[in-house]
């Protein structure tokens, strides 16, 4: 899932000032699932914003919704009235959602509450690790499906580097050394022979580095 | 009068309680025909671990001066571990009101056990002084144009 962080209150704050009547928007997807800005977080983050417009006199009026998706025009289709009816809406989906809604909503300002983050997973209860960078060409058939590009903290498709200690990253002993998860599940699974291949330098334009990336069904187009 | 209370003011304090402990409690305090504040209203839940952090907010979004939610004691809840959720609520609470701009003191959890009638007393009185020497809370004020 794509992981995304609340803003900071004061950041939040700060770029609702110009504004009357707001939209806490929502999303159903990622964010929900990571706990940050499904309706309950949607709901909470109003009601903060409330009181602190009590305690400061501020007169500013929430309209709280959300939808299934915030990334695809169907879903922000539903949420269309209340869009319509406000100054600014505060996203509370990823960047995409962000994007989608200023590019389908002309008229009310569009400010992000989240910080997008990366893409992973949930590790335990309240804990999200990043374990995808979308890097566009994948390689976890050769690394026993555990990813050096998001999980190594110099990206290194050869590692483990001389950083590495203890099965540990030099970086913070918090970190995994992804290339010992590497070899050691490589071990186990008798598949070390791919490892001692050297791969070459990865093309990145794939990754992001060639401009923005774009994906196209020709079937599916009317 | 609780110290800080006024002729005028006194505090509103919403009380969130578990029914398997400080709700019975209550009940106990009241056929032992104990006082405690009348500043303090109570809502009767399931669970503690049934108090979101929504329902605090809008209590002080609704004017109260105080709340406070009362579980059971640690091991003692009726759904196992529903207690000591809410208290990891409670602090996520604090960290959201300390944002908003509100004193976390007005908000708090204690725990007790449906046998402590005299402790529920206590511990409404206690929430009650803390609050009237607060003072109201600045959102009530504003609404009350104090």
């Amino acid at each position: 899932m794509i992981v995304a962080e609340r803003k900071p209150y004061e950041e939040i704050r700060a770029m609702l000032a110009p504004y009357k009547k707001v939209l806490v928007f929502g999303c159903g997807g990622c964010v929900t699932v990571c706990a940050t800005g499904g309706q309950k977080e949607a709901e909470i983050l109003a009601e903060e914003l409330k009181l602190t417009d009590a305690k400061d006199g501020v007169s500013r009026e929430y309209v709280v919704k959300t939808v299934e998706r915030q990334c695809e025009r169907e879903f922000l289709a539903e949420a269309a009235s209340e869009i319509g009816a406000v100054d600014a809406v505060l996203s509370l989906a990823c960047g995409a959602g962000v994007n989608l809604l200023a590019e389908a909503y002309p008229k009310p300002a569009v400010l992000p509450a989240m910080n997008t983050t990366f893409l992973g997973v949930n590790d335990s209860p309240g804990v999200w690790v990043e374990r995808c960078k979308g890097c566009g060409d994948c390689i976890l058939h050769t690394t026993g499906g555990i990813c050096p590009v998001a999980r190594c903290s110099k990206n290194i498709l050869n590692g483990p580097c001389g950083g590495t200690h203890d099965g540990k990253c030099e970086v913070s002993d918090e970190i995994d050394c992804v290339w010992a998860l590497i070899v050691k599940r490589l071990t186990e699974t008798n598949a070390l022979d791919g490892y001692r291949r050297i791969v070459p330098p990865k093309d990145w334009r794939r990754g992001g580095h060639g401009g923005p990336r774009k994906m196209t069904r020709e079937e599916l187009i009317k | 009068m609780a110290e800080g209370e006024s002729a005028s003011w006194r505090p509103r304090i919403v009380a969130f309680c578990c029914h398997y402990c400080a709700y019975t409690a209550a009940d106990l305090a009241g056929a032992a025909r104990l006082q405690y504040s009348p500043s303090v209203e109570i809502v009767r839940i399931p669970c503690t671990g049934k108090v979101d952090v929504i329902f605090l907010l809008k209590a002080f979004t609704s004017g109260a001066d105080g709340v406070y939610v009362a579980g059971c004691l640690d091991g003692d809840c009726h759904f196992i571990s529903g207690n000591i959720r809410a208290k990891a609520r409670i602090a996520a609470a604090k960290n959201l009101l300390a944002e908003a701009g509100l004193e976390p003191e007005r908000l708090e959890m204690f725990q007790l056990s449906a046998a402590e009638g005299d402790r529920f007393r206590l511990l409404a009185d206690e929430m009650t002084a803390r609050i009237a020497k607060m003072g109201p809370s600045p959102i009530a004020k504003r609404a009350t144009g104090e």
